[in-house]
């Protein structure tokens, strides 16, 4: 479903991806985690066209998203994506941040769209909130209308991009939940996360990135079971501790 | 200052004007008329180039920022009432096409008319890109990548996404910019447009009633200003999204 | 296609030099004094005492809501009346004098706005810290929160000062001849009005472009 190879990408002379290669097949949650300045968000920006890169390939389906000829707004519209910071449209309501883009880039009619709309926001837990604006809601309210968002589109994958950071530490499990639920439910997905216990619950891989290259690509039962790399190892230490204390 | 407030004497406006048409106040408040209406006109100009111009220096890519640039820096950097200049003594005679209509097809009232409109557009356009883009970049990157996320192409993110949102943050600014633009609109006297400033300064010399005729003058510019922002709060009002104080969260 | 003649530049320059001394003459006493008279409003309109802050809040309301023309229009007439009521005398031209007046009250209230918001952007702490060191307000007011309002308040000063450089041309309706006073009258006399108001546009350009990217830079240094 979404192939990266050997990608590399430089801001000016810094080296912000290099040479990374990985497979996300149909199905497969993925996720990516590392220290700050790893370029995970950068790389998964990469996947739908938001950052370009100089050096590689990226190919989502079918299309190549380097290449010029590809669609890139279609491209787009069928991979699903989550921001850190929620990133709603604040001047539309929740029900119409979930239709503008069904009507406008999908072409479905309104009556449509708002269907959809209402059926995903109940799946969210927020049917009771759909003539809202963004900025009446919490955090972790405005996330999970964010993925129901992107969910409107019937997308083929979806990344996340760091999708808890930003939220307090009480508002982050509703969030995962919702994100195990569509795992679950058999949705592609490449998640940038520090959520270890996202990861050991539903992912099939964890990909491990340090200064721009992917250190450890393993099956999760590898990747916490037995030790790999340095890097990663200290990295996962530091993590785990502060979460076991939290 | 005493004998001049005892002179006062504000009967002068109920005056025939001297060569006819209407009492004082009422020649003062067709000079507003102008004023107002050149204002207005203007307005639209420099709103709809200033916003495409603001649009085109927050784009990607090199060449179109650098024209808004360029725009704005002209603008900028050439007196207000040398700009006038240019629209009604220069560039009637070395643009072709515009050139003729306007000397042959325009009275002269319109071409005053005109070439400030023209001026007072482009010149207030360059400031109102200015606001324009400071909005848009006020935003943030995310919300572009977010609109672009679901398949917008860049015409509908702008559109649907970032503008709405832009204006109702640069309402305040736009607002300022606007009542700038009142005020500039008294360089339109130097062409001959007889518009508010201009006719205060004709009454005072027709009645000698120099003081009466500048203070009515400057009530009704406070006048104008005070309207203007009340209409601007009852705009932000109207326009504000709930719960939504400002900025980025 | 309109053949441009700019043969009677060369022969102006000297008048045309002289014309921007007077510019830059005014320039120069409308920013001083504006920024004086301005710091004065700007305080006043911070004091405590309600007489003074509604004053200076009348004043900066009062200039601020007319075009600069029509203040210059005021000092065109007004002056000469005052001053012959004064004085007497009722032929004197005193028109640069005026100038110099009218630009120096009109900025001071743009001023003091600017000079008001740098105060204010101080923070409140560094009046405590001079108070508990027991400054008076006064001391405190110039030697702890004026320098520091001040230093960030340059490059928007400066700007102010570039804006005023440009309004100088209005002294065209008081019948003054500045820079572009100047170049309007030669090409009127000389029938090349065309040329020479494209070369004081241009000569504006250069000068005040040169200046902005000057005050750019100077606001990188700062931040």
């Amino acid at each position: 479903m979404i192939s990266i190879k050997n990608v590399s990408k430089w801001y000016g002379d810094f080296h912000v991806l290099n040479d990374c290669s990985t497979e996300v097949t149909k199905g497969e949650v993925v996720v990516v985690c590392g220290p700050s300045g790893s370029g995970k968000s950068t790389l998964i920006k990469c996947v739908n066209g938001l950052e370009g890169f100089q050096k590689g390939q990226i190919v989502v389906d079918g299309a190549s998203v380097g290449d010029k000829k590809t669609n890139l707004s279609k491209l787009r519209s069928r991979v699903g994506m989550v921001f850190q910071h929620f990133e709603l449209f604040p001047h539309l309501s929740v029900m119409q941040n979930l239709t503008i883009a069904q009507c406008r880039v999908l072409k479905r009619g309104q009556g449509e769209a708002a269907e959809k709309a209402l059926k995903l926001l109940e799946v969210v837990g927020l049917k009771a909130h759909a003539q809202k604006f963004p900025a009446q809601l919490s955090g972790g309210q405005q996330q999970r209308v964010a993925i129901a968002r992107a969910l409107a589109m019937d997308p083929i994958a979806m990344l996340f991009d760091e999708p808890t950071s930003a939220l307090d530490p009480e508002m982050i499990k509703e969030v995962l939940d919702v994100m195990v639920n569509l795992a679950q439910a058999g949705m592609t997905m490449m998640v940038v996360t520090h959520e270890m216990g996202f990861a050991r619950e539903v992912a099939n891989r964890v990909i491990f990135m340090d200064n721009g290259q992917i250190v450890e690509d393993r099956p999760k039962v590898d990747f916490f079971r037995t030790p790999g790399t340095d890097r990663a190892q200290q990295f996962l230490s530091k993590i785990l501790s502060h979460s076991a204390q939290a | 200052m005493a004998t001049v407030l005892a002179d006062l004497d504000f009967r002068v406006f109920m005056q025939p004007v001297v060569g006819g048409g209407g009492n004082y106040l009422t020649y003062l408040l067709f000079g507003l008329g102008w004023t107002l209406s050149l204002a207005i006109t203007s307005w639209i100009l420099a709103f709809v180039v200033g916003s495409v111009i603001g649009v085109l220096r927050t784009l990607r890519g090199n060449v179109l920022p650098r024209l808004g640039a360029l725009y704005v820096e002209i603008f900028r950097n050439i007196p207000l009432l040398v700009q006038l200049f240019i629209w009604y003594f220069v560039l009637p005679e070395i643009v072709p096409l515009f050139g003729t209509w306007f000397k042959e097809r325009l009275s002269p009232e319109f071409q005053q008319f005109v070439s400030a409109t023209l001026c007072l557009g482009f010149f207030t356009a360059a400031r109102v890109s200015e606001q324009v883009r400071s909005g848009i970049m006020s935003l943030g990157t995310g919300q572009y990548g977010a609109g672009l996320a679901l398949g917008f192409n860049t015409a509908q993110v702008y559109t649907l996404i970032l503008l709405p949102v832009a204006y109702r943050i640069i309402i305040p600014t736009l607002t300022s910019e606007f009542l700038n633009l009142i005020k500039n609109t008294a360089v339109a006297s130097t062409i001959g447009l007889v518009e508010l400033a201009q006719r205060s300064k004709n009454m005072g010399e027709y009645t000698s009633r120099l003081y009466e005729s500048f203070i009515a003058v400057t009530i009704l510019y406070a006048i104008v200003n005070l309207i203007v922002m009340l209409i601007s709060r009852n705009i932000e009002s109207a326009t504000r999204l709930p719960g939504y104080v400002g900025g980025k969260k | 296609m309109y053949s441009l003649d700019w043969s009677s530049i060369p022969g102006a320059i000297p008048y045309l030099w002289e014309g921007m001394i007077r510019t830059l003459e005014i320039t120069a006493v409308a920013v001083i004094a504006g920024m004086l008279i301005g710091t004065i409003l700007a305080v006043c309109r911070l004091s405590r005492n309600v007489a003074l802050s509604t004053l200076a809040a009348a004043y900066v309301t009062c200039f601020r809501s007319v075009p600069l023309v029509m203040v210059l229009l005021w000092f065109y007439l007004l002056v000469p009346d005052l001053v012959k009521r004064i004085v007497g005398n009722p032929s004197l031209d005193i028109r640069l004098l005026s100038a110099f007046v009218a630009f120096s009250l009109f900025e001071a209230s743009y001023y003091a706005e600017i000079i008001r918001a740098g105060i204010q952007s101080v923070s409140k702490g560094q009046v405590s810290a001079g108070l508990a060191l027991g400054m008076t307000s006064g001391e405190t007011m110039r030697l702890i929160i004026l320098p520091q309002a001040f230093r960030r308040m340059i490059p928007l000063l400066l700007t102010q000062a570039i804006i005023l450089f440009q309004d100088t041309s209005l002294v065209y309706v008081m019948g003054l001849a500045d820079f572009f006073g100047v170049a309007y009258n030669t090409g009127n006399r000389d029938g090349t009005l065309v040329e020479l108001i494209l070369f004081a546009g241009f000569v504006y350009l250069v000068i005040c472009f040169v200046a902005s990217t000057l005050v750019r830079n100077l606001q990188k240094k700062i931040a």
